[in-house]
């Protein structure tokens, strides 16, 4: 494998050919946000969060291959004043209520929305209905708070390959949709990686819950993105 | 109960079918039920959440009943502009229930639906595959009048258009209203020759002749075909593919309709001479679902292709080189005109589109090397081995060679199709085309520029103003705001709701233009909606959402007066939040009178 020069911000920086530019960002030791993306799971590109620059043109990090002498710019302040509106974009258009989410403390888009500063969206809450689907024996769905990453869809799947978490419409009215059938039958091993492996507290398990009190969760004490955890001041 | 078994075993079983299934299903049943999709599921090994998700991502596939007459009404601006409101009224009131309902004894269902190509002779509707074009409410009257009595749809079209709808297999009342034939796809057509020419040469050399001549791709992208050819072909894995774009889906546009209609063997043997550049041994067709009533006509050019041995083994006598061509119909998603997208959709799958690199050309339809090109360009290309490079570049700019098919409608004397050379002006067109006091004319559909009087002088050219073929003219007493606020409800709609600035930031840009339409705004507002449609235009996984805030930003630019003239230009701050409003109906319940005075924080 050939070894590929790039900078990010000035910063000059080596890859190996076929990384994505997420991926090379992250051995160089370099953070670039991401939301939608998890470890292990093809990238989708779905978030945008993890948008950059390359000669004036923008592009997901994680699903944009690097090519050699890139110039990439991750920390523009214009460009992290976008991802922070694709933040707020993403509390507005569903129902997030931190302080009773079981998720609060493991949650990206709550710890994310901590590394960027945001005190109020600068956009209109669209306070949509949504309902929590709980027909599932294990687990349940709480759509408000779905920020449509499609983890679950990627990450959960039944042995022969059948997809248990699946979208369901377009536009807006978009939703994740899940296969009671399939669903019935989620071991609990499952389960647990659903949950785990939702970004937010859309995947919930069912009888059991706050077992780590919050205070002591993952981004309690430790920022997401490493540093001091601040992105730029507003 | 419906045997649905036997659908799905015509098809094989083949989940890269499962549009076809689905869409047997819903014509047989006016929609698809749980039974079929459990059953789709345990055949095609898919989950029943999966077979859901393609069902709702179509526009004409539903999970519910849609009636057995279903009535999808044109809700595209053009249509607003030729009465659709009186006609979609006419439709309620005789049919006894309102759009987006069906009539209480499941007979008739009504849904609007995005622009159908029939620009030029709007409103349409689309009733149960059957196309019914410049409707007004007498007609509508009478055709649910002959749905109650179990009229066949069919039998429903008195009148027929001209040229090929009249035929057998089409018999079809559109109308093909061609203003004006250009040299390139309306010149002479020696049906076989250009086949003929190509198998001749080598296929590098026909890619070099496409390449020579500089065509650019027609469907709005511009990207240029002859590259697209030797990246596909350079590829070396296997089987490789050749697709035509005919879903197009632009509002504005029914160039490819007419071309479909008219030309089915010109597109079909550009096809043929792309398979053989590229080294395909297979094509599809993807035929937007508006366009159904035109597939048997399309089968039957192909079976005499065949006859002519112009598709099939040893095509015109060569040695080696066999090709057919099979259609794919899509279900009414605008986003599948989006090459990656129309393949996941071609594959039997929703039509997200898919994240590139890699290429089609790299990894296309069933993951081989594809070459998707627009009908038109097809078309263009066909002509170019025929007659070749130096004659199409004798036509045009220097850099946008040969001609272009202007799909025009709105406010003028002769809506239809106009193929004109590159280069020509608004200003010349809008003669042509009898606008004598256009306001502005919508460059390229709703994800094109709105452009003012000003800018008539400009070309229509890749390197000036690019369009892949909508052309929509506005006179002076339209309400612009109007039709930005439809193209707005139309990438809202259309979005396929994949990544957030797409999917979450047309709504907040239409929202925020309802608060200055209604007067609330002022000069943050304004800053604010450029600045939000910019980011979705950055941010955007497709071309569908790079575009989509088209409509707000190119007439904040070049109609900022009429935004100017509504703006509070008094006033920092309004807030979206009207207490007034808000209160209204508590204060109507109560029967008090709310005290609204302005609070002072200071």
């Amino acid at each position: 494998m050939s070894e590929i020069t790039f900078t990010i911000d000035g910063k000059a920086c080596k890859a190996v050919h076929g990384q994505t530019i997420l991926e090379a960002a992250k051995t160089n030791g370099v953070y670039v946000p991401t939301l939608c993306h998890y470890e292990g799971l093809k990238p989708v590109g779905s978030c945008r969060i993890c948008t950059v620059r390359a000669s004036g043109r923008y592009m997901a990090a994680c699903t944009q291959f690097l090519s050699p002498g890139m110039v990439i710019e991750n920390m523009a302040p214009d460009l992290e004043d976008m991802r922070r509106a694709i933040i707020e974009m993403l509390f507005v258009e569903g129902n997030h209520m931190c302080p009773t989410c079981e998720k609060s403390g493991n949650c990206e888009l709550q710890a994310l929305a901590y590394r960027y500063q945001i005190m109020a969206p600068r956009f209109p809450f669209q306070f949509p209905l949504r309902t929590i689907e709980a027909s599932a024996p294990k687990i349940m769905l709480e759509h408000n708070r779905c920020i449509q990453c499609q983890r679950c869809v990627r990450a959960i799947q039944t042995k022969d390959g059948r997809k248990i978490f699946v979208p369901l419409n377009r536009s807006h009215k978009k939703k994740i949709g899940v296969d009671s059938r399939l669903a019935a039958e989620l071991t609990d091993e499952l389960a647990r990686k659903a949950m785990d492996t939702c970004p937010v507290g859309s995947i919930l398990r069912k009888e059991v819950g706050f077992a780590v009190p919050i205070g002591q969760r993952k981004f309690d004490h430790k920022p997401i993105g490493g540093g001091n955890g601040e992105g730029p001041a507003r | 109960m419906h045997n649905y078994q036997d659908i799905i075993n015509r098809h094989q079983k083949d989940p890269s079918r499962l549009l076809d299934i689905i869409r047997e299903i819903q014509t047989l049943s006016g929609h698809v039920p749980k039974e079929a999709i459990a059953e789709i599921a345990g055949q095609l090994k898919l989950s029943e959440a999966e077979v859901r998700g393609v069902v709702t991502f179509y526009h004409f596939f539903s999970l519910t009943p849609r009636g057995k007459y279903t009535v999808y009404l044109n809700s595209a601006v053009t249509s607003c502009m030729q009465g659709r409101a009186a006609v979609a009224r006419a439709f309620e009131v005789e049919a006894g229930c309102l759009f987006g309902d069906v009539t209480p004894d499941g007979l008739i269902g009504l849904f609007p639906t995005s622009c159908i190509g029939m620009n030029d002779q709007e409103p349409s509707a689309i009733i149960n595959g059957v196309v019914f074009t410049s409707l007004t409410p007498l007609k509508a009257g009478h055709l649910v009048r002959a749905m109650k009595t179990g009229r066949l749809v069919q039998d429903m079209v008195e009148e027929y258009g001209d040229g090929a709808n009249q035929s057998d297999l089409v018999r079809s009342m559109v109308s093909n209203n061609i203003r004006k034939k250009g040299p390139v796809i309306f010149g002479p057509f020696e049906p076989g020759l250009a086949v003929r020419k190509a198998v001749a040469r080598k296929p590098e050399d026909v890619i070099e002749e496409v390449k020579n001549a500089n065509l650019l791709g027609r469907g709005g992208a511009g990207f240029p075909a002859g590259l697209k050819w030797e990246f596909c072909r350079r590829e070396k894995t296997g089987q490789h593919y050749v697709v035509c774009n005919a879903d197009e889906g632009e509002p504005g546009t029914f160039k490819d309709r007419v071309i479909l209609t008219e030309l089915p063997r010109l597109i079909l043997e550009g096809m043929v001479v792309a398979g053989y550049a590229v080294g395909a041994a297979e094509g599809v067709l993807y035929l937007r679902s508006e366009y159904s009533y035109l597939k048997s006509h399309l089968e039957a050019v192909l079976e005499d292709m065949r006859r002519e041995n112009l598709l099939g083994k040893n095509i015109a006598g060569s040695a080696d080189f066999h090709f057919d061509v099979t259609i794919k119909l899509g279900a009414g998603a605008y986003v599948c005109g989006e090459e990656s997208a129309l393949l996941e959709s071609a594959e039997g799958r929703r039509g997200e589109p898919r994240n590139r690199p890699p290429f089609p050309v790299q990894i296309g339809y069933l993951d081989r090397p594809t070459t998707v090109n627009n009908v038109e360009t097809l078309c263009a290309a066909a002509k170019i081995i025929t007659h070749g490079a130096a004659w199409f570049k004798s036509m045009g700019t220097p850099k946008s060679s040969g001609t272009k098919l202007l799909s025009v409608s709105g406010d003028c004397e002769r809506p239809g199709l106009y193929e004109l050379e590159f280069g020509l002006t608004i200003q010349e067109l809008l003669d042509i085309a009898g606008a004598r006091d256009a306001f502005a004319v919508q460059v390229g559909g709703p994800s094109g520029t709105c452009i003012s009087r000003q800018d008539f002088r400009r070309k229509i050219a890749f390197e000036d103003l690019p369009t892949g073929g909508s052309i929509m003219i506005f006179g002076p007493w339209r309400n612009l705001f109007e039709i930005i606020d439809k193209f707005m409800d139309f990438f809202i709609e259309e979005s396929c709701g994949w990544c957030t600035p797409c999917r979450v930031g047309n709504s907040l840009l239409k929202e925020k233009l309802d608060k200055i339409r209604a007067g609330r705004g002022t000069r943050q507002d304004l800053r604010d909606l450029e600045a939000w449609g910019k980011l979705i235009r950055a941010m955007s996984r497709c071309g569908l959402g790079q575009t989509s805030p088209n409509p707000i930003l190119s007439t904040l630019q070049n109609f900022r007066e009429l935004y100017e003239a509504v703006i509070d230009r008094e006033k920092d701050f309004v807030s979206t939040f009207d207490l007034g409003e808000a209160t209204l109906g508590a204060a109507r319940l109560t029967q008090r009178q709310p005290i609204l005075e302005e609070t002072s924080h200071e």
